[in-house]
């Protein structure tokens, strides 16, 4: 599907690409001395396998008014974001010393005009989706062919716009727009469940007229057969929900909530460095 | 001196409406959105002439805002419409994120402006819609006072690359303008000259304002209108020049005094030509029901008050520099 980006069909290579990508992400949000691991963590391996199997896309040409559209709407997972477009050449991997420094194009939170690739301003919650549905319809009124896709945090389900969107696209039957929750059961404060519980989080898509498909986040046969499934459903929007653990792949960031917004000391870098390289060594 | 005739000529949401047809016709790209009022804000003219390129959204004003940040970048240029209002109150955040900072090219036309909408009241009258919108960074915002100047900037907006909010309204305006008058974006008109004192003014406090400069020269008073159609940019060397040449400014919106054309005004004159102002607007209140008429005479949006307000202003400037009048 994609122009020029590498399209990778096996599930190990696309794990081998996400584990090693989160060494970046580790390092540049340490480096940046602020940001937020536990959500880019549980997104990377989904976002990752968008970008190497899923959309039609040209790292070369970010601009081409042919394709997929992918919006981060839970924005603060951008090094999640950052690390995928980096090592696929839309920009220089330089830049990941930058992310939330003065004048860099890696900003705290993804800007639209300021970094290739990234096609939404987000960081405040709730409005990706329907940015989404605008392209959606946008390239059904163009007949560009583009499908869009969205990922958002379970915690932003708690925002009131995404079920504006949400009963939207279910009522148009927008059937190019597909939207992933990264359900991590974890939002800022406490888990979801504590905050606000989501569940039945399935019945209330299907209720808005969405078509579901419920996967485990981390396993990526079943995120690839998700999003086949999803190019497949036509006459409605489908929707992922990936069950995920934030912070995952490393032990210490693993399902704690501590690890929503802290960055890495330069030991726990390495501490989590290490795990990772261990998990990419292939056992014999 | 007479008093000018007022002559009622369209409501500048239906210029709008009619011109948005055309508009529609001539630029394939244009996509229009409402938030199920478009039988109010004179957009169901467009769905039913172009009904693929119209998207009623529903009343979810905030997904309709960011849908249209999503169309602007598919190459489209999206004309969202709602009352001024909810336009700009419910969806502050989502133009914030998904129009002003990334500069989309997307146009947003809130009707029924200020209070002269009347009976519905406060909870539809926009007294803050601009002080709103010219907070958001890159917005051009615009009020025309007129059919003729709505239907100018209707066009104006369409070719223009950039973000805008144009505040349309629910009464028949008086009419000011000539077919064919151009309205540049960070233009004004200056329809009187005055050597006394300048009313600066949009919407429909332009033609008020033109009736108050004709019953102050009655007696004996020489003052200026200037119609600041456009908030942001705004026409800052026209409000230099008035300054200079009148002495003193009076401005009229259908707004608060807070953040809107008033303090535009005066920060524009402040930088360029200090002159003692004058305001002409809300002071720290909202809306109520009641007829258009009523109403405009409750806040003091009419002729009369508005000459009350210039030459008192201009008695005050004479004493302040110790000129007897």
């Amino acid at each position: 599907m994609s122009q020029t980006a590498p399209r990778v069909d096996s599930p190990d290579e696309l794990r081998q690409i996400a584990w090693t990508l989160r060494k970046d992400v580790i390092t540049m949000i340490g480096q940046a001395k602020s940001g937020h691991p536990g959500g880019s963590l549980s997104a990377i391996d989904i976002i990752t396998t968008l970008y190497y199997n899923v959309l039609k896309h040209d790292p070369k040409n970010p601009t081409w008014d042919k394709r997929d559209r992918f919006i981060l709407s839970k924005g603060h997972g951008c090094p999640a974001l950052y690390a995928v477009l980096g090592e696929l050449g839309y920009f220089s991997k330089d830049l990941f010393g930058t992310l939330r420094q003065l004048g860099s194009p890696l900003q705290g939170h993804p800007e639209l005009g300021k970094l290739a690739g990234v096609e939404a301003s987000t960081g405040s919650l709730g409005q990706g989706l329907s940015i989404g549905v605008g392209m959606a319809e946008g390239a059904r009124i163009t007949g560009s062919g583009a499908r869009v896709y969205v990922l958002t945090g379970d915690g932003e389900l708690d925002e009131g716009q995404v079920w504006e969107a949400a009963m939207y696209a279910g009522a148009k039957g927008v059937d190019n727009l597909v939207a992933i929750v990264d359900v991590n059961r974890q939002q800022l404060d406490d888990t979801t469940d504590h905050i606000l519980p989501l569940e039945p989080l399935a019945d209330k898509w299907r209720a808005f007229r969405w078509h579901v498909v419920d996967v485990d986040g981390h396993d990526f046969r079943q995120i690839l057969g998700a999003f086949a499934e999803a190019s497949k459903t036509k006459g409605k929007p489908t929707v992922i929900l990936a069950r995920t653990t934030k912070g995952r792949g490393v032990s210490f960031m693993e399902d704690n909530l501590e690890w929503h917004g802290t960055a890495p000391s330069a030991e726990q870098i390495k501490a989590a460095c290490e795990e990772l390289e261990k998990e990419l060594t292939p056992s014999t | 001196m007479a008093i000018r005739e007022r002559k009622l000529g369209a409501a500048t949401r239906d210029a709008y409406g009619e011109a948005l047809v055309e508009l529609g016709a001539r630029d394939s790209r244009v996509v229009v959105l409402d938030s199920d009022l478009s039988k109010s804000t004179k957009t169901n003219g467009f769905a039913k002439k172009f009904p693929d390129r119209f998207l009623n959204v529903g009343i979810a004003e905030a997904n309709m805002v960011s849908m249209a940040a999503g169309l602007a970048t598919s190459g489209l240029v999206p004309f969202a419409s709602s009352f001024a209002s909810f336009l700009m109150c419910k969806t502050f955040d989502q133009l914030r994120m998904g129009v002003a900072n990334p500069r989309a090219n997307a146009k947003f036309v809130g009707s029924h402006g200020g209070i002269s909408l009347g009976e519905d009241g406060a909870s539809q009258m926009s007294v803050e819609d601009v002080a709103l919108a010219v907070a958001l960074p890159h917005f051009a915002v615009l009020i025309p006072a007129d059919g003729v100047a709505t239907r100018a900037l209707t066009f104006t907006i369409g070719a223009h690359e950039g973000p805008v909010f144009m505040r349309t309204g629910r009464p028949k305006a008086p009419v000011i303008y000539a077919e064919g008058e151009a309205f540049p974006i960070g233009g004004s008109k200056l329809l009187q000259e005055g050597k006394d004192a300048t009313i600066v003014a949009n919407g429909l406090l332009v033609f008020e304002a033109l009736q108050a400069a004709d019953l102050a020269a009655e007696a004996g008073y020489s003052v200026g209108v200037l119609d600041c159609y456009s908030v942001k940019p705004l026409d800052e060397a026209a409000i230099a020049r008035a300054a200079k040449a009148s002495g003193a400014l009076l401005v009229a919106e259908e707004h608060l005094t807070t953040g809107g054309l008033g303090a535009m005004v005066a920060q524009a004159a402040a930088k360029h030509h200090p002159v003692p102002i004058d305001f002409v607007g809300l002071d720290d209140k909202y809306g109520e029901s009641g007829t258009p008429d009523a109403l405009m005479k409750h806040f003091g949006f009419t002729a009369e008050n508005l000459a009350d307000r210039v030459k008192a202003l201009i008695e005050r400037k004479r004493a302040a520099s110790g000129v007897l009048a």
